[in-house]
């Protein structure tokens, strides 16, 4: 590798914003060669990283130097040559700066790549140019939508193997536009790209002039991701109670109510009403540490002050008397299960939603869906690692939440093992039951 | 018109600001590992942030070797009192003297290492179940592995093959007694972030961190501070270099830059120019193994 493609500088420019993005692809896609011409193209590595990677590769016999290793964090991982857990890799250009998630793709992975595709506004899923639309390309672009990520890209890798021919593209694009009209996406895109090459990854590829498109790297410092969050429904779940216990006249009746807005933008003056009380009053005034402020939307963290002193704690919500999130007990939702022991009917689990915690049975199992076909198996009676389906859930207490796909903060939860507390599941929730 | 859209910099503020909230009030006895760098500085405004005007829910641990910069020690107990809060000190010298942890000897002995025995006796002392530390995922490939609730159990030990998954911003803060939590706010921060907060923020950092004349000696290949325990190896010597630490920890394993950098624009000017990780440049506790963070990470340390 050429040495003047270590590190340079990167001056962010006023209002660089950020974009999360995760990686699927399978151990011979080429994510990891992707990931590491991206930073590499970018001036994103630094000496001594490029140094180990070319150390172990010369170690472990590789003939190239092996950009993979970038990503790999564990010992196990460098042994074994593959990617067990997500990591988190870092790089920022002028316009934006990017966390990438980067997962293992393999199916024994799913609850990785869900893990990874959790907080994400974008996934890449690389497809080979030779094989096409295969069944784990099927798999990762359901993840993707299943998780509400509003921007997808598929990027037909290795485009050098099949001498950069625009039919053969074409052909793929058709084949996965067919497939992903069943999926619900929002925004689709195509890029042609060899990552081996650096084609169409950072520079605009010379062997692909039929590509009127963006490059990757382009693409992702100008998609649109403002619109993506929910700015319409007020949601915000009171996180934790500031009373200053102080003497102070300035501080004696102080009683903010401190949370991270969940939807909707708040305004100073707006009638609220605090569930599950249902009371309401008007928000006084929204504090930060760095003074008032008129109006506050996701994701700010801030303190909301009300006019009249309600009974508010941690695991209640504000939210907007006309608009409120729905107030359940009997939950439909889709489930990632995350543990080698079985999900069956009649499950005992606690379940973490936005600040609250409560209890929860599993009342039916609907379906599981074929990973590969998509598929609905009805009638059975246990979810194993990596199954992803249809369940129902009586729960201990209301819990106030959304459909998933219109807010993927209030319709979100985890599914917890009181025994031995861990997290055992992932679940999205669906419009309210009949 | 408004864009409704928080700048890379607030955006991460707010992460780590729901993420202290949520560890204060999930966690029944939190504490703040505080060491004086500039991580743990950026801590202190985020807490700032999260908890005024009222008090923070947890005292600032500071594990101290004995063998810190004096000008990162005066920083700490300073900062502490002008914010009010309350500061423990455990001393890695009274584990050597209680025979916890035996004192390595030689010109390259290091307390690095016997700070984890001392951290774990601090938090085992104080019943702590959340220590909030300012690692970063950017800093090491073990680290870029790691949760934001990171999981030790009662021996202290990581266990990184069998985390947690951890999905949008809930956290699972569950514990069974005598287990805890490491918890990383400002896991998505990277070092350019850190500093381009500290100017945002005007926060007041230990002058160590810009640059002065001090002298030195070369140990394989990097410049260390003398202190009064050095021992020097045959062939050293001492020397004056101007020069700045881009991380802060034990004088023994810290190493210099030599720079020019003495204000927080020039230092994000060198920062953002660097071609080496901080931790590559200054840290000679990583360079032992290629796995060493790793390893010593398994063992409990930050």
């Amino acid at each position: 590798m050429e040495p003047q493609n270590v590190r340079e500088p990167v001056a962010m420019e006023e209002g660089a914003d950020l974009l999360r993005f995760s990686t699927c692809g399978s151990v011979d896609d080429g994510k990891s060669t992707l990931i590491g011409r991206l930073l590499y193209d970018t001036k994103s590595i630094f000496e001594d990283q490029l140094q180990h990677v070319e150390d172990v590769s010369r170690r472990r016999g590789d003939e190239y130097t092996n950009l993979a290793l970038l990503t790999d964090g564990l010992r196990a991982e460098r042994e074994q040559g593959i990617t067990i857990d997500v990591a988190y890799r870092y790089f920022a250009t002028p316009r934006r700066k990017f966390i990438i998630a980067d997962t293992p793709g393999h199916i024994q992975y799913t609850r990785n790549m869900v893990t990874g595709a959790s907080t994400a506004n974008l996934a890449i899923v690389l497809v080979d140019a030779r094989k096409g639309l295969v069944e784990q390309s099927r798999r990762h672009s359901f993840i993707a939508s299943l998780l509400r990520i509003p921007h997808i890209v598929f990027a037909v890798n290795k485009m050098d193997l099949v001498d950069f021919r625009e039919a053969r593209f074409r052909e793929i694009e058709s084949e996965f536009r067919n497939f992903a009209s069943k999926l619900d996406v929002q925004d689709i895109a195509f890029i042609p790209v060899s990552a081996l090459k650096g084609d169409n990854v950072v520079e605009r590829s010379e062997n692909m002039p039929w590509y009127k498109g963006s490059p990757l790297l382009h693409h992702l410092e100008t998609v649109h991701i403002a619109s993506d969050r929910n700015l319409i429904d007020v949601r915000f779940p009171v996180q934790w109670v500031i009373r200053p216990q102080s003497e102070s006249a300035e501080h004696r009746d102080y009683r903010g109510y401190a949370g991270q807005v969940a939807g909707g933008v708040l305004k100073k003056g707006d009638e609220v009403m605090a569930l599950p009380s249902g009371f309401t009053s008007r928000i006084a005034r929204i504090d930060t540490f760095d003074g008032p402020v008129d109006e506050a939307f996701a994701p700010a963290s801030v303190t909301v002050h009300l006019e009249t002193n309600l009974d508010v704690s941690r695991g209640d919500m504000l939210c907007r008397p006309a608009n409120k999130p729905m107030v359940g007990q009997d939950l439909d939702a889709m489930v990632c299960w995350m543990s080698d022991q079985p999900l069956t009917a009649r499950s005992r689990l606690a379940i973490k939603h936005t600040t609250r915690w409560v209890r929860a049975m599993v009342t039916n199992l609907q379906y599981k869906l074929d990973m590969n076909t998509l598929h609905r198996e009805d009638g059975v009676t246990q979810f194993g690692l990596n199954d992803i389906g249809r369940v129902q859930l009586r729960t201990t207490a209301p819990l106030f939440y959304d459909e998933y796909r219109r807010n993927r903060t209030t319709g979100s939860f985890l599914l917890v093992d009181e025994s031995t507390n861990q997290t055992v599941g992932a679940g999205m929730l669906l419009s309210e039951p009949r | 018109m408004i864009s409704y859209q928080l700048s890379h910099l607030g955006a991460l503020e707010a992460e780590a600001i729901h993420i202290l909230r949520e560890m204060a009030a999930e966690r029944e006895r939190p504490c703040l590992l505080f060491s004086g760098g500039k991580d743990s500085i950026v801590l202190l405004r985020l807490a700032e942030k999260a908890f005024r005007p009222a008090r923070f829910p947890f005292p600032f641990l500071h594990v101290d070797t004995g063998h810190n910069f004096p000008e990162v020690i005066e920083y700490r107990d300073r900062r502490a009192q002008q914010l009010g809060e309350r500061l423990i000190v455990a001393r890695v010298e009274d584990s050597i003297a209680s025979g916890r942890v035996v004192e390595e000897k030689g010109p390259r002995a290091s307390r690095n290492r016997l700070q984890t025995t001392t951290l774990l006796d601090a938090i085992e002392a104080h019943q702590f179940d959340a220590c909030i530390g300012g690692a970063r995922r950017d800093e090491e490939r073990a680290r870029a592995k790691e949760r934001i609730f990171s999981h030790r159990d009662e021996f202290g030990q990581w266990d990184p093959k069998n985390q947690r998954p951890e999905l949008w911003s809930l956290y699972n803060t569950r514990l069974r007694k005598g287990e805890h939590f490491r918890v990383f706010p400002i896991s998505n921060w990277t070092e350019l972030d850190v500093w381009s907060y500290i100017q945002r923020e005007k926060i007041d950092l230990p002058s160590i961190y810009f640059s002065h004349r001090r002298t030195v000696y070369r140990r394989d290949g990097m410049l260390y501070a003398t202190a009064p325990f050095t021992e020097l190896l045959p062939g050293e010597s001492t020397f004056e270099e101007t020069v700045r630490f881009r991380t802060v920890g034990d004088m023994s394993c810290t190493g210099a830059v030599m720079s020019d950098a003495s204000t927080i624009e020039q230092v994000i000017e060198e920062v953002a120019a660097s071609r080496v990780t901080e931790r590559g440049a200054t840290r000679a506790d990583d360079r032992f193994t290629e796995a060493a963070m790793e390893d010593r990470k398994k063992e409990g340390y930050f």
